[in-house]
């Protein structure tokens, strides 16, 4: 387990924000304790500085997961988001797109959501913007990138893909051995 | 019947056990020439053709050969011999018959770049005697090596040239020179190898081959940059190009435990400069922005006529006013014709 390196946070930093824009920030800079972002086995985990030092006790090849596992570096050193940062995520996400009930088990499936899909979605949504798909309760279902402007998404027939999927929390089943 | 068949039977058995139990001693004219060392034996007693032609050819040349090999092996047994774990080993004398080599004899060495060159001048090695006398020692010494004559490495004091800077370290220089010509021996030594071998002359440093592969040409352009007075310090870098790899550079990362609040500084910078480097007016969302504004005009103005199916679409976006409404199909496409016919 290291701290990330300037680059490393920044290619991070570049991909978080197309979720959450500038509340990065406030995932830095939290009033209730101090958090980090530590490199283990290529993935970026977002601990406390409690956990963390109780973590030190535990030999690298032993540390499984600590804190939350917010995405991994793939060998070309580019940043891919898990679903389990969707739990910071969503309360900071600028732009959101809300599945209708019935399209709800075809995206938790790992499938695109259609315009037939399509409950609402936030105003000025441009082109491939990460998006945080929530249900009509407002319960998040995952993260994507929007494959349509808002303006152009009124105007396509309901079959075409109006949110390209990324991130569902269906992976928690599907990929339990795999997420960490 | 049986009983001559079984009579046949035996007398076959019994002529085939004598067969088996030939005597070991084989009479020849002339004795065989035996070298033990290779296990060879040399049989000069001519074939007896007339035999050769009545009998099987086959038969008769595996009955030489077998009365040879006995004979070879009557000789094996001659020599001492000893018991290795319930064998019998012999031990067999240095051979006396020499055989040809197996592989091909070695080609001769290709001439160098000298050889080559003193051929074509007609240059001719002299013989020189390889002790001197040398005067100052009054003894005879070799000519060159160690404990040569007139050896000027072994010299207390050089002489400074006149054209020579006064400063000069002579000792130094001599050093470097010689050094230097070791150097160039060895280059030119591989050179030769090289050359004879048909691989390419290593030049010095990167010599450009015929086709460069990408690492090589990142190499090379790795080091052109870096081959200037401030070691590259300065060199303008292409906007996306990345540092060089394995240029045994390690690295170095900040303490998994260190100051929390130098790091939270850090991240935060980044972010700041992140932020500084968006645009201020994004294209997209002004145009998305204009392009909105355009709709709600031209729904404002066929407003009043489809209250009903508005109401009707009203439920999804109950709770948020920012989150746009999806009006009906129908009027969707109507209202794109409009916009199309307006531009």
């Amino acid at each position: 387990m290291r701290p990330l390196t300037d680059d490393e946070t920044k290619t991070m930093f570049e991909k978080l924000s197309k979720y959450i824009g500038e509340n990065i920030k406030l995932l830095v800079d939290r009033p209730d304790g101090t958090y980090c972002f530590r490199l283990h086995n290529d993935r970026v985990y977002y601990i406390s500085e409690k956990i963390l030092k109780l973590a030190t006790s535990i030999s690298r090849e032993k540390l499984v997961s600590v804190g939350t596992c917010f995405g991994k570096f793939t060998k070309t050193l580019k940043f891919r988001l898990h679903i389990t940062a969707l739990d910071f995520l969503a309360p900071y996400a600028k732009f959101k797109v809300w599945v209708k009930p019935g399209a709800e088990q075809s995206f938790l499936y790992g499938s695109h959501v259609m315009k037939s899909g399509l409950g609402r979605i936030t105003e000025n949504t441009v082109q491939y913007q990460g998006v945080v798909v929530y249900s009509m309760a407002d319960v998040p279902l995952g993260f994507g990138v929007a494959a349509k402007s808002t303006q152009e998404c009124r105007r396509v027939d309901p079959l075409s893909i109006v949110v390209f999927h990324q991130a569902d929390i269906g992976e928690y089943i599907r990929s339990e051995d795999t997420l960490t | 019947m049986a009983t001559c068949s079984i009579e046949d039977v035996l007398a076959k058995a019994e002529k085939d056990e004598a067969e088996k139990l030939k005597s070991i001693t084989v009479i020849k004219e002339q004795d065989l020439e035996f070298d033990p060392g290779n296990m060879l034996a040399f049989d000069k007693n001519p074939p007896d053709i007339r035999q050769f032609r009545e009998k099987k050819k086959d038969d008769f040349l595996r009955s030489l050969a077998r009365d040879n090999a006995q004979l070879l092996i009557n000789e094996m047994w001659k020599l001492p011999t000893e018991r290795v774990a319930e064998a019998i080993v012999a031990k067999l004398p240095e051979p006396t018959t020499r055989l040809p080599r197996e592989k091909p004899a070695p080609k001769p060495r290709a001439p160098t770049k000298w050889e080559e060159f003193a051929k074509l001048k007609g240059i001719q090695n002299k013989k020189k005697t390889n002790l001197v006398w040398d005067d100052v020692h009054k003894e005879w010494k070799r000519r060159w090596g160690y404990k040569r004559a007139k050896d000027d490495t072994k010299e207390w004091l050089i002489e400074v040239p006149e054209t020579a800077d006064p400063n000069e370290d002579q000792f130094a220089k001599r050093n470097k020179a010689k050094t230097e010509r070791v150097a160039k021996n060895e280059l030119n030594r591989l050179r030769n190898i090289a050359r004879s071998q048909k691989i390419k002359v290593p030049g010095v440093g990167l010599a450009p081959t015929a086709q460069q592969s990408k690492s090589e040409l990142g190499k090379a352009m790795h080091v052109a940059k870096m081959s200037t007075a401030s070691v590259g310090k300065f060199q303008d870098r292409l906007p996306k190009e990345k540092a060089p790899r394995n240029t045994g550079k390690r690295r170095k990362f900040q303490p998994l435990i260190g100051d929390f609040s130098t790091e939270k500084q850090r991240q935060l910078d980044i972010l700041n400069i992140m932020d500084s480097k968006k645009p201020r007016l994004d294209i997209n969302k002004a145009a998305n922005k204009q392009m909105r504004e355009e709709d709600m005009e031209s729904r404002k103005k066929t407003g009043p006529g489809k209250k009903g199916q508005k109401g009707r679409k009203g439920k999804f976006s109950g709770k948020k006013s920012k989150a746009p409404k999806l009006a009906p199909k129908g009027a969707n496409s109507r209202k794109l014709n409009k916009q199309k016919g307006k531009r």
